[in-house]
């Protein structure tokens, strides 16, 4: 046990894994939050179309030598503002439209970076993520990120259910639903861009549907959800980036592993707890 | 002043004319039944009513101080809220929103109303189940709670006996009409025409973008003249 410690106590020691674990359970905080709303709302695919439109933005951003925040931050907002708004109004339907759009932006990302420099490292970190891509700004935005996004849906966490769970009534009771989707999208933008360099492009939406769905097996309140969505990934962030650290693995697969296993546990105990309800 | 005046109304749908020139007027106290063939712009009406939509022409005016974010409404069933996370508790209350200006909590005043309301329909012992477990007439009297919490003048329900089966559609007409009773003025849109009529003051129908006032026994003999006719 003494020697566990002190090896975790080693790890920790490094500077660069507080600023992961700092940064990544903020971040996956930020996306649980979001996630209960995205994953009601069936948005789901939304985190994963919106990833590979950072993908591409990245990676386009790296070929022409730019910074790559400043250069995608504003990209990924449009894409995310663009998919919700499609798909209450669109001609095509909500998922064809975001697996094109997520398909379309992957594609002109691997163009761009085989035109430019070739797949290289950073590459490889923006599918898989990386502990090592983030810097002492990422971890900076990421709190004040949090600072955002926690405050905002616990101030306004009662109104979100009502555009979540009634859109029509919500409306009708004079609560602007276009502005709380505005602002969710921009939110899970900024998520996105800022947690898929530690998550990679491919896993970033598990951070937005797992928590949300996990603790939907147990719970049946919306504020219990919301509870248990943002205090999970509290757990599954460093349980993830323990295992990484130590069995060397990409830090983004542990963690959506471990988010795995957390969703059987729940699922086990939903099934248990209804079953003593009779 | 009527609670409700429209004049010359015009409405539109997908930049379709569906209803013109509609004027009648809603008396407070009044249980007026909205009826119509599908397509006849029943729903968007109470869109329009809700403030959910402009009308392409003519005005929508509200009389003794009543605001439209201060209907109660009742909205037609969405597939949304199947598995929802969601306490009756929690949804009851959300009707009170439109009460909280600014305030982001719900106060104890806005919990006392949620609590009455669900007393007065009769589902008190069911506050804490989870609203994706209850039976379909069940929930309905949960957003009928909800709509009663942002409400003290009008409720505007579409059709909110569909899917129930006859028996609890009985029950929930005769709650709608206890409502109407104690002062709350009710526009309901609805299907199925007899047992709906029952307590209703008034009905109006659409039929090809216009509207026509029925009393109710009148409508009803309107009603079995066309059959005779076909």
């Amino acid at each position: 046990m003494n020697a566990l410690l002190t090896s975790l106590g080693e790890m920790f020691s490094l500077s660069f894994m507080r600023c992961a674990l700092l940064a990544g359970v903020l971040i996956s905080v930020c996306a649980s939050l979001l996630g209960v709303t995205l994953v009601l709302k069936r948005y789901s695919m939304i985190g994963d179309g919106l990833s590979h439109v950072a993908f591409g933005s990245l990676a386009v951003a790296t070929a022409l030598h730019t910074a790559p925040l400043r250069f995608s931050i504003p990209i990924v907002i449009l894409a995310a503002f663009l998919l919700l708004r499609l798909n209450e109004k669109g001609k095509i339907k909500g998922d064809a439209i975001t697996a094109m759009i997520s398909t379309g932006a992957l594609a002109i990302g691997v163009m761009a970076v085989s035109l430019s420099t070739g797949m290289n490292i950073d590459i490889y970190n923006y599918m898989f993520g990386s502990i090592l891509a983030l810097t002492g700004s990422d971890l900076l935005l990421s709190v004040a990120l949090a600072a955002v996004v926690i405050p905002a849906y616990l101030l306004l966490g009662s109104r979100i259910f009502s555009v979540t769970f009634d859109p029509a009534f919500a409306h009708a009771t004079g609560i602007r639903t276009g502005l709380y989707d505005t602002v969710i999208a921009v939110m899970t933008a900024l998520t996105i861009v800022l947690g898929m360099r530690l998550m990679g492009t491919l896993l970033i939406s598990s951070l937005i549907v797992f928590p949300p769905l996990t603790a939907m097996r147990v719970l049946r309140s919306f504020r219990g959800t919301v509870i248990a969505s943002a205090l999970l990934p509290v757990v599954s962030f460093p349980a993830g980036l323990i295992l990484s650290y130590y069995r060397a693995t990409p830090p983004g697969a542990s963690v959506v592993c471990v988010n795995l296993l957390l969703f059987l546990l729940f699922c086990l105990i939903g099934l248990l707890v209804r079953r003593r309800r009779g | 002043m009527s609670l409700i005046s429209c004049s010359g109304l015009s409405l539109s749908y997908d930049g379709r004319r569906v209803l013109s020139e509609l004027t009648f007027t809603v008396e407070r106290g009044d249980y007026l039944c909205i009826v119509g063939e599908n397509g006849s712009g029943k729903s968007t009406l109470i869109k329009a009513l809700l403030g959910l939509k402009t009308p392409a022409a003519g005005t929508i005016r509200f009389g003794e101080g009543l605001k439209s974010s201060e209907i109660g409404y009742l909205p037609q069933k969405t597939e949304a809220q199947s598995d929802f996370p969601a306490s009756v508790f929690e949804v009851v209350l959300s009707g009170r929103l439109n009460a909280r200006r600014f305030s982001p909590f719900y106060s104890k005043e806005d919990k006392a109303e949620a609590a009455e309301q669900l007393a007065r329909l009769g589902i008190a012992s069911l506050r804490s189940r989870s609203f994706s477990e209850l039976s379909g007439g069940q929930q309905q009297r949960v957003l009928l709670a909800r709509a009663l919490c942002a409400t003290k003048k009008l409720i505007l329900l579409d059709e909110p006996v569909a899917g129930l089966d006859p028996e609890v559609s009985r029950e929930f007409y005769s709650i709608i009409r206890s409502v109407n009773a104690e002062g709350i003025t009710v526009i309901m849109v609805s299907h199925d025409l007899v047992p709906a009529l029952h307590a209703a003051t008034a009905v109006l129908r659409l039929d090809g973008g216009h509207c026509r006032r029925y009393r109710p026994e009148e409508f009803l003999a309107s009603l079995a003249e066309r059959k005779e006719e076909a």
